[in-house]
């Protein structure tokens, strides 16, 4: 199963993009397993320099910005 | 995704309609707010009121045009730069060079407090000295492009030159004297035990559009964020500046008590706030006499130096490097506040 990991420490960003990656597993119906991560040495264990992140198995697909549902969608299919 | 010339064309087109437009409205609106006061609500010229109201309607639509314009042109530019890319062009210059470069860097990459640590990892583990990395933290939230088109739309651009300049020349020695004082052993040493690294992003070739995307996200975004802030603070200062007597600031925050530059800077350093509150304000203040240095510090104080992210900051830092941070900093606005006092 698709492990989804959402990095940020907990700021407005973050939030918005777990909601925003929620939102787009939810229309796309994609079985997974998704994790908001907020631990700083996990986040750090990954190497981005800038928050929010997304990591889908293992590896990070972006750092730093918030793309909408619709790119997340894309993203995830 | 068709990247064809039609599709550019069209996209520069609005662009340029947009800012015809943009320039449309701003030449009109001085005029229409002293007609609106004046003809449509019948107020007396003159009088507090009709003061208050026409500063509130003139400065509201103009600030608010400044704003969208900035932030768009800077979403733009920013589109270019990544804290990847900051940390490759940072990493192997020497002290000095790497200083200037970062304090300057600071300004075009897209930064926000929540990422201070990741991002001050990411440098240090690329080799990047402690002093060069301060000078890019320091710019990054201080020289922000609200403070900037928001001096430059109610002080014109000297203000708003000077403002850059003396943010730029504060990261930079800022950052080069912590450099100096060889303070590494007051950063967490875990942050050091990491390796260096980074990670690998997918390869991403960004289109003009979604540049132009991204300026008008940092729109919704920043002035979605902002604008109550921006009328609250003018109408703060369309109230000071219908009502108060002239001069009346000038004992208290005037060039003649050179205590207020510490005073001010002080008072300022354990706020924040976003540069959009404060600025109308300060614009009243000044309007009474108080002197321009002394409100900018105040203003550099605020903004530069946030309580959020020096606890954030706390976890790769140890409380010695952050007192010395802060405490450089602050000098440092108080000088800037004097030279401004001196200077205009």
């Amino acid at each position: 199963m698709t492990r989804i990991e959402v990095l940020g420490p907990g700021c407005a960003n973050c939030e918005r993009l777990y909601r925003n990656t929620e939102r787009a597993v939810k229309e796309l119906g994609l079985e997974c397993e998704l994790e908001k991560i907020t631990d700083l040495n996990v986040i750090m264990g990954y190497r981005i320099m800038s928050t929010p992140g997304l990591v889908i198995d293992g590896v990070v697909q972006f750092s730093g910005r918030v793309p909408s549902v619709e790119q997340l969608k894309e993203m995830l299919s | 995704m068709s990247r064809s010339p039609a599709r550019l064309a069209r996209l520069l087109l609005s662009l340029a309609g947009a800012l015809l437009l943009w320039d449309a409205l701003y030449g009109v609106l001085q005029r229409a707010a002293a007609w609106f006061t004046r003809d449509l609500l019948g107020l007396d010229a003159g009088t507090h009121l009709a003061s208050a109201v026409e500063f509130f309607l003139y400065e509201t639509p103009k600030v608010l045009l400044l704003l969208t314009l900035v932030v768009f042109g800077v979403g733009v530019v920013r589109s270019f730069f990544t804290p990847e890319r900051t940390r490759a062009i940072l990493a192997g210059k020497a002290e000095s060079v790497g200083n200037v470069l970062a304090a300057a860097l600071g300004i075009v990459t897209p930064f926000c407090s929540c990422s201070a640590v990741p991002l001050f990892i990411g440098f240090l583990t690329a080799g990047i000295p402690l002093g060069v990395t301060f000078s890019f933290l320091i710019s990054a939230p201080m020289v922000n492009e609200v403070a900037l088109a928001l001096l430059f739309g109610l002080f014109g651009w000297k203000v708003a030159a000077l403002y850059l300049g003396t943010g730029l020349a504060l990261a930079i020695v800022a950052g080069w004297v912590i450099g100096r004082l060889q303070l590494e052993r007051h950063v967490e040493p875990w942050v050091y035990q990491m390796t260096a690294g980074e990670a690998r992003l997918p390869e991403h070739r960004t289109t003009w559009k979604e540049r132009l995307d991204h300026g008008l996200e940092a729109v919704r975004d920043i002035v979605g964020k902002v604008w109550p802030y921006v009328l609250a603070g003018i109408a703060v200062g369309a109230g000071i500046h219908g009502w108060v007597p002239e001069n009346f600031m000038a004992s208290i925050m005037g060039r003649g008590a050179w205590w207020s530059v510490p005073l001010a800077v002080l008072i300022g350093v354990p706020m924040y706030s976003n540069a959009a509150g404060i600025i109308p304000v300060v614009h009243a203040l000044l309007e009474k006499g108080a002197a321009l240095g002394t409100v900018l510090a105040f203003m550099m104080a605020v903004i530069a130096l946030s309580l959020p992210e020096v606890i954030i900051l706390r976890k790769v830092l140890r409380p010695v490097l952050i007192a010395v941070f802060l405490g450089v900093v602050t000098v440092g606005i108080v000088l800037v506040g004097y030279l401004f006092n001196w200077l205009l």
